[in-house]
């Protein structure tokens, strides 16, 4: 049984966009600090049409990952972004709950 | 992600084969790690190797490398290691109301189901659709799943034929959860004739009865909440704070 929720089919739905042709970007919490809401290792897939699947947050810093996940999907560099409270772009996109995370967001070619 | 490496990923994560993927933050560089073999054109140091199988062994994903070199540059000469293990497991006994409840809720919550009744009138594809089946009996069936200490148990027949076997081999595995439908009288019983087949105290009280956490459910949906809470609490115990 799969389900759009299901946690575990991150990486599978992101190379079945793959395998449809589509630009493919995964990020991935690889460091927390405090309260941050998703645990390490926690995904979220972005395509070039604009799907997602899964999350890196409760959904705080989910449009800055999105942003540069479509800059990191054309240009294939993979990137180490920090959130968080003590972070510079705090007021813009902190997490609310005052916790850290840092993503590591990568092209997915195959 | 270079093709190879997310092939050798998604073979892994098919073949229920534990692995871990290793990326160099400062550029991408990947390689693919399991018990025996290391795939992929990053090279990892006799020590690094050790310490991503530790990490493998403990389902614990994480940065490694010289936490002391900074914080910015430090972080982007560091590897993470993301480690990918089988999914958990739920082997339900009974293929009864309650179980078509709870099935879709585990699945949703991450469990790998399967469905064990040897009465074909419950085990049907009609009730339980997308799911694996036996309809074996359950001393039969559980051997050959092999639960492990990522494996939760559930018997929900209400027939001591059915679970007094089920939970018998349920007691032999590593299963993190054992959980068994019924009464507290009901339950009280269970033991009297568990005590008979040989199983001692310590090892009954194993068996969560009444099944689920005490929240006053009633529906089977409600129950399922219920027994789904209780195997949470119990794969999650190190995260309660009392």
């Amino acid at each position: 049984m799969t389900h759009p929720l299901q946690e575990d089919q991150i990486f599978e739905t992101a190379r079945a966009w793959k395998a449809e042709g589509c630009k493919v970007a995964l990020a991935t919490v690889i460091n927390t600090w405090g309260s941050s809401p998703r645990p390490v290792g926690s995904q979220l897939a972005v395509d070039d049409t604009g799907r997602m699947a899964g999350s890196v947050s409760g959904g705080c810093i989910e449009g800055a990952v999105i942003h540069e996940a479509r800059e990191i999907m054309d240009s294939g560099v993979p990137k180490t972004l920090h959130f968080g409270i003590a972070d510079e772009t705090a007021w813009e996109v902190g997490l609310a709950c005052g916790g850290k995370v840092d993503v590591f967001v990568e092209r997915l070619d195959g | 992600m270079t093709p190879e490496i997310a092939e050798r990923v998604a073979r892994g994560r098919a073949e229920k084969e534990p692995i871990a993927l290793v990326t160099r933050l400062a550029d991408g560089g990947q390689c693919v790690v399991t018990a025996g073999t290391v795939e992929g054109s990053l090279a990892l140091g006799d020590a690094e190797l050790a310490e991503v199988r530790h990490r493998i062994d403990h389902n614990n994903s994480g940065l490694i490398g010289d936490e002391e070199a900074g914080d910015e540059a430090g972080d982007e000469s560091r590897l993470f290691v993301h480690v990918h293990t089988p999914p958990l497991r739920l082997l339900v006994v009974g293929a009864v109301h309650i179980a078509q409840a709870l099935v879709p809720m585990a699945a949703l919550a991450g469990y790998a189901v399967h469905v064990i009744d040897p009465r074909r009138a419950f085990a049907t594809d009609d009730r339980f659709p997308n799911v694996t089946m036996t309809t074996e009996w359950p001393d039969d069936a559980l051997p050959a799943l092999k639960a492990d200490r990522r494996t939760a148990i559930v018997t929900l027949t209400h027939d001591p034929k059915l679970d007094d076997p089920a939970l018998l081999e349920a007691l032999k595995s590593d299963a993190f959860y054992i959980g068994a439908l019924g009464s507290k009288r009901t339950h009280a019983k269970r033991w009297d004739r568990l005590k008979e087949e040989g199983v001692g105290e310590a090892s009954f009280a194993r068996i969560n009865g009444p099944i689920g956490l005490n929240i006053g459910a009633l529906t089977p949906a409600e129950i399922a909440v219920s027994i789904l809470g209780q195997i949470t609490a119990t794969l999650r115990a190190d995260r309660i704070k009392t």
